[in-house]
């Protein structure tokens, strides 16, 4: 568990995590079984599924939130998570929430860095309750990096927003990344979200992840084949 | 809505924006200066009645006396007699008892609160004497303690404790499941987590026992102080019951009221300070 300052190497890939046959039940009921994963630092990998897959308990058994039965997680440290809901402290000011848990001497100016970055500069002293959905979620993404982890957990962070302000969290997603370089893993169920931000595309089935596919040279993901693979009938049109 | 506003700002004192809050939905004829005028017409006109029918000889003085006697015997007994000093001791009984009580009732409901091993030893007890009217103790309390200063601190604290107590426990349990996640993802060490996560969320729970609590504590003192009480606001209603004195009586009940009022002002204003931040407290910031 040590707390590394410096800023990542760009170079060499190393991992934010690897899991070695993970396997997670409740009672009798097994939801994972021998899973295995490897995020590098740097990458974007989304996780696909159905409702009811083990997306999010394999996420929260990452985020070290839920015991697990069996196999091994490897991470450096603790990651950061983003839930579907914001999950401000109301009775805290915006930078009061950012620096939660952030125990460093210049939390405040690390703050007002993370939510400049996020493009809150101006709102350090304002609360949570005068955000719109949108930019509650910026305010948990800053909360997040500030921490400058080497895994970041986004748990369906958009599913909540309207059209546009998705799009506009997707951009800021991807910039907030290229620049941390954090090893992402993206719960989602959308699949053109995973098509525009990972690098990497998981499909989850029966507990283990049962399809996989990276971004072609050009970076696209062939949305067909992935709509075949989560089981909808569609004609592969696009590539 | 804007058709009917203007229709109300034709015959309107100008509109403060304060008092645009509440009750918005509803056909105002009148400016909330007028209407805050008007719900004190009932009262003051009740005093004045009041008046009217002492002066006239309608009330005898031994039964109720004029306002304005009550208010000569309250500046009279401030010059020249105890009052002062009466009002002085019973409030310094009230806020022991309440400090007692309220820190007893805090410890304990913050223990049962964190700890299902606490729950299980001491909130089935605490249960079972709180089922007990706490002024039903008074006699046993009495035996205990005699009828000095200890037996009404106690009374008080005793009706204190058990308030804070359930509040406090209720207002943990209250706190977003959610909320306490985001406090281990944010790795919080325990201590920070109650600091940070949970009390601030247990609050306006806490805060409502800490009003009911200001209500029983004061209860508790009329009751502890009309009986065996060398001074303070009960031993000069009792005194006062020995001479017929009706209007030191009334006095020390406007008192008791006023107090109480006070205690009430005391208590929002320590919500709408300390909840600021919740949507059904504090003022819009």
């Amino acid at each position: 568990m040590t707390v590394q300052f410096a800023p990542p190497s760009q170079s060499a890939p190393a991992p934010a995590v690897i899991v070695n046959g993970l396997r997670r039940a409740y009672g009798d009921r097994t939801v994972i079984e021998g899973l295995d994963l490897r995020i590098e630092r740097g990458e974007f990998v989304a996780l696909l599924g159905e409702s009811g897959c083990g997306k999010t308990t394999l996420l929260r058994a990452l985020a070290g939130l839920d015991p697990v039965q069996g196999g091994r997680i490897i991470a450096p440290r603790r990651p950061a998570v983003v839930f579907q809901e914001h999950r401000l402290l109301p009775w805290d000011s915006l930078w009061r929430n950012v620096a939660l848990g952030l125990d460093v001497p210049d939390a405040r100016a690390r703050v007002a860095a993370a939510l400049a970055e996020v493009g809150l500069g101006d709102r350090l002293d304002d609360w949570p309750r005068n955000l719109s959905g949108g930019q509650a979620q910026r305010v948990a993404l800053a909360r997040a990096l500030v921490q400058q982890p080497e895994l970041l957990l986004l748990d369906e962070p958009f599913a909540a927003l309207d059209a546009l302000t998705r799009i506009r969290m997707h951009a800021l997603v991807r910039e907030l990344v290229a620049n941390h370089r954090p090893g992402v893993l993206l719960v989602t169920h959308d699949v053109d979200e995973a098509i525009t931000l990972a690098d990497r595309i998981l499909v989850m089935r029966d507990g283990r992840i049962a399809y996989e596919h990276r971004a072609n040279d050009s970076g696209t993901i062939a949305r067909g084949d992935l709509l075949a693979e989560l089981g909808v009938l569609a004609a592969p049109a696009h590539g | 809505m804007s058709n009917l506003e203007q229709a109300a700002g034709t015959i309107d004192l100008p509109q403060t924006t304060s008092g645009a809050g509440s009750g918005t939905w509803r056909y105002r004829a009148l400016s909330p200066l007028a209407l805050q005028a008007l719900s004190w017409l009932a009262p003051v006109l009740l005093i004045v009645i009041w008046e009217a029918a002492a002066q006239g000889g309608y009330l005898s003085p031994q039964v109720l006396p004029a306002p304005s006697k009550v208010i000569r015997t309250a500046v009279k007994l401030t010059t020249q007699g105890t009052l002062l000093n009466d009002l002085g001791v019973s409030l310094l009984r009230a806020a022991a008892g309440f400090a007692i009580g309220g820190a007893a009732g805090f410890a304990l409901g913050i223990l049962v609160g964190f700890s299902a091993v606490a729950e299980a030893l001491i909130d089935r007890s605490i249960q079972m004497v709180r089922a007990i009217p706490f002024l039903a103790m008074l006699p046993l309390v009495i035996v205990w303690l005699g009828v000095g200063e200890a037996e009404k601190v106690f009374l008080v604290a005793l009706g204190v404790t058990f308030p804070i107590y359930i509040n406090t426990t209720l207002g943990i349990r209250q706190v977003d499941p959610k909320l306490i996640e985001l406090g281990r993802v944010q790795d919080l060490s325990t201590l920070q987590l109650i600091r940070r996560i949970i009390l601030p969320g247990a609050l306006p729970s806490i805060l409502t026992g800490v009003r009911y609590a200001l209500a029983t504590a004061w209860l508790a003192l009329v009751v502890a102080e009309t009986i065996g009480a060398q001074s303070g606001l009960g031993f000069l209603a009792m005194d006062a019951r020995e001479f017929l004195r009706t209007d030191v009586i009334v006095l020390t009940i406007v008192i008791y009221a006023l107090i109480g009022v006070g205690a009430d002002l005391i208590a929002r204003w320590l919500e709408r300070r300390l909840l600021a931040w919740h949507p059904n407290y504090g003022a819009a910031r």
